[in-house]
């Protein structure tokens, strides 16, 4: 570990026993640190299973006596069930990943492999997309969504990632793809592949790691997304979970905090579950580009 | 790879000017046929509505009858006769030019005590890294409603130091403090960039710095600090440019109205008040080029001075 090496370099000439401790305070104050910004979601973890008046004006972490009726009256807070959200929400996010995963790796092939004319023009323009705010565009999509009719449908969620709209996973595919031996293509191209089989056969699978990547902040950010479906998706049967959440806030006020957070942790799992099993990717696709 | 060394084919014997020619061409039509979908996406999705919402600027239009010519009015109005619109300049300008700076300066101390080889490196990484994931939830929006309320978790905490709390969601004066410290609680993602910067930089600089004598105070700002500004820069300017465009916490803690008092109107709430509340498209297509012009701007500058900073080693 360069780490660890570097550390023991940078540290001056102390005793062990002197330097051992210091490492234990780091420690410690590192777990207090943790725990602070980690406590508002235990809390609301922990809260989520409280009886109401246990909630309200204390910081007390562990419920006196536990309850899960929280979660019950929660998911069955309206006409619809909050299953229906995460259902609409799974649809959307399945639909953003394989929508991104296509267009962006059929583009980013093209920048990384080919020589076609204006090339650098394009491969400019799509930089400056990434930088684009969303504001500037939304109105006039909103209008064009409208004539052809897909309000209150998935369809402006989910058409603009097959046509790669997201140029940040395009950034990252052409990175990944430009560090691979371009000795592969041309074996390929001796062993008598086409263009569409040297993507398919030996680039797609060499960029599992991007695609990835690719794949799992498309979820994240699908998931999270308030903006896109407050605009476009105002009936209560196309829902997704953040306008579930934001709709079921709205309609109890600050009454039901419980059956609120209960909900809100609901919402949180597949996220929390993504991050658990892919946290070698996401900190190698924030290493590499800045994703969020 | 021994396969391939039968397989190889007899070089083409047609002409070899004709033959570039022909493999210029077809290279052209692969280029445009793999790009074809973004291509499509870039007229469609994002150049077209972008010039139709800088035609709709000078115009009126409200959805139900056809957008009418106006000239700069809807820029004029805006700057001069519009209060609403000034505020939210001022409290989208307070909340990226103190939430981003400090958020960097938690990531980049962080990022430093990690890398100095704490033991669990990777169990304190995924901590401090997931409210980066989580924070742009409606979730931890409403969450952070009720902890900073009035029967709210900070009070509670503060009521075991014996202080009674207000309600800082519910205060105009403390308001939009509590969605900038959601912005700092957030600042693991640029950690995890600033650490893998701080990876980059050659142990041999350290190792000769200490040889000529340098304390650790002289190390960071001889060594670190120069090696690390283009990793700084480039946090500096994406973190803004999501700054400028945050909304979910705002809408979700104010419930939409961005109060109290208009204290949490965010640029990109009230743009969102405007086009689809009040239907005023016009104006809304206005404050969107602005916000455009802004963060370009912004961003120009950021890197007119960087020249003067960041410090590139291949140079």
């Amino acid at each position: 570990m360069t780490a660890s090496l570097r550390a023991s370099i940078e540290a001056p000439p102390v005793t062990g026993r002197r330097r051992s401790r210091r490492t234990w305070l780091v420690t410690v104050l590192l777990c207090l640190a943790s725990v602070a910004m980690l406590y508002p979601l235990l809390w609301m973890l922990a809260s989520s299973f409280k009886p109401a008046d246990q909630i309200f004006g204390t910081a007390s972490f562990w419920p006196q006596q536990w309850i899960i009726d929280h979660y019950a009256d929660g998911w069955n807070s309206f006409g619809f069930t909050f299953g229906r959200y995460f259902v609409n929400s799974f649809i959307v996010a399945a639909g953003a990943i394989v929508g991104n995963l296509l267009s962006c790796s059929l583009a980013a092939y093209a920048f990384a492999r080919i020589d076609f004319k204006f090339k650098k023009f394009w491969l400019a323009v799509m930089l400056m997309t990434i930088m684009l705010p969303y504001h500037v565009v939304v109105l006039p999509q909103y209008i064009m969504f409208q004539e052809f009719g897909w309000l209150n449908t998935f369809f402006p969620l989910v058409v603009p990632k097959f046509l790669a709209t997201d140029a940040f996973f395009v950034f990252l595919m052409v990175q990944f793809i430009r560090g691979l031996p371009r000795s592969l293509d041309e074996a390929a191209r001796i062993d008598g592949c086409n263009r569409l089989q040297i993507f398919l056969r030996i680039i797609l699978p060499l960029i599992r790691p991007a695609l990835a990547t690719t794949a799992i902040f498309t979820f994240i950010w699908t998931w999270n997304d308030f903006f896109t479906p407050l605009i476009y998706l105002t009936d209560p049967a196309m829902y997704t979970v953040p306008l579930g959440l934001n709709a079921f806030l709205d309609s109890t006020g600050e009454s039901a905090w419980g059956s609120l957070f209960a909900m809100a942790v609901l919402s949180l799992g597949p996220v929390l579950g993504f991050f658990i099993v892919a946290q070698k990717y996401l900190v190698r696709g924030i290493a590499t580009t800045g994703l969020k | 790879m021994s396969t391939t060394e039968y397989a190889i084919r007899p070089p083409e014997t047609v002409t070899g000017e004709a033959s570039a020619k022909r493999r210029r061409r077809s290279e052209n039509r692969a280029g445009y046929l793999f790009l074809a979908p973004w291509l499509i996406g870039l007229v469609v999705i994002t150049l077209g509505p972008m010039i139709a919402s800088l035609y709709l600027s000078f115009t009126e239009y409200s959805l139900i009858r056809e957008p009418v010519w106006v000239g700069l009015q809807n820029y004029i109005e805006l700057f001069t006769e519009n209060r609403r619109f000034l505020n939210t300049i001022r409290v989208t300008a307070i909340y990226v030019a103190v939430g981003v700076p400090l958020q960097l300066m938690f990531a980049l101390a962080l990022a430093l005590v990690l890398d100095r080889g704490v033991r669990g490196l990777s169990v304190f990484r995924a901590i401090f890294y997931l409210p980066s994931l989580l924070g742009g939830s409606v979730a931890v929006a409403l969450l952070w409603r009720q902890v900073f309320g009035r029967d709210g978790l900070f009070n509670a905490v503060l009521g075991i130091f014996g202080i009674e709390g207000q309600s800082w969601i519910g205060s105009p004066d403390t308001a939009l403090w509590t969605l900038i410290l959601l912005l700092v609680w957030q600042f693991g993602s640029p950690m995890v960039i600033f650490l893998a910067g701080l990876r980059q930089i050659p142990t041999e600089l350290y190792e000769a710095a200490e040889v000529d004598g340098a304390g650790r105070v002289r190390k960071f700002v001889s060594i670190t600090l120069p090696l690390l500004s283009p990793i700084i820069f480039f946090n500096i300017v994406l973190q803004m440019i999501g700054a400028f465009q945050a909304f979910t916490s705002a809408y979700v803690v104010s419930g939409g109205t961005g109060g109290p008092n208009d204290s949490t109107l965010f640029y990109t709430l009230y743009l969102y008040q405007e086009g689809f509340q009040f239907l005023r498209m016009g104006s809304a297509s206005a404050m969107a080029w602005i916000l455009l012009v802004v963060i370009g701007a912004v961003t120009a500058v950021n890197f007119i001075a960087s020249r003067y900073w960041v410090f590139y080693n291949d140079r």
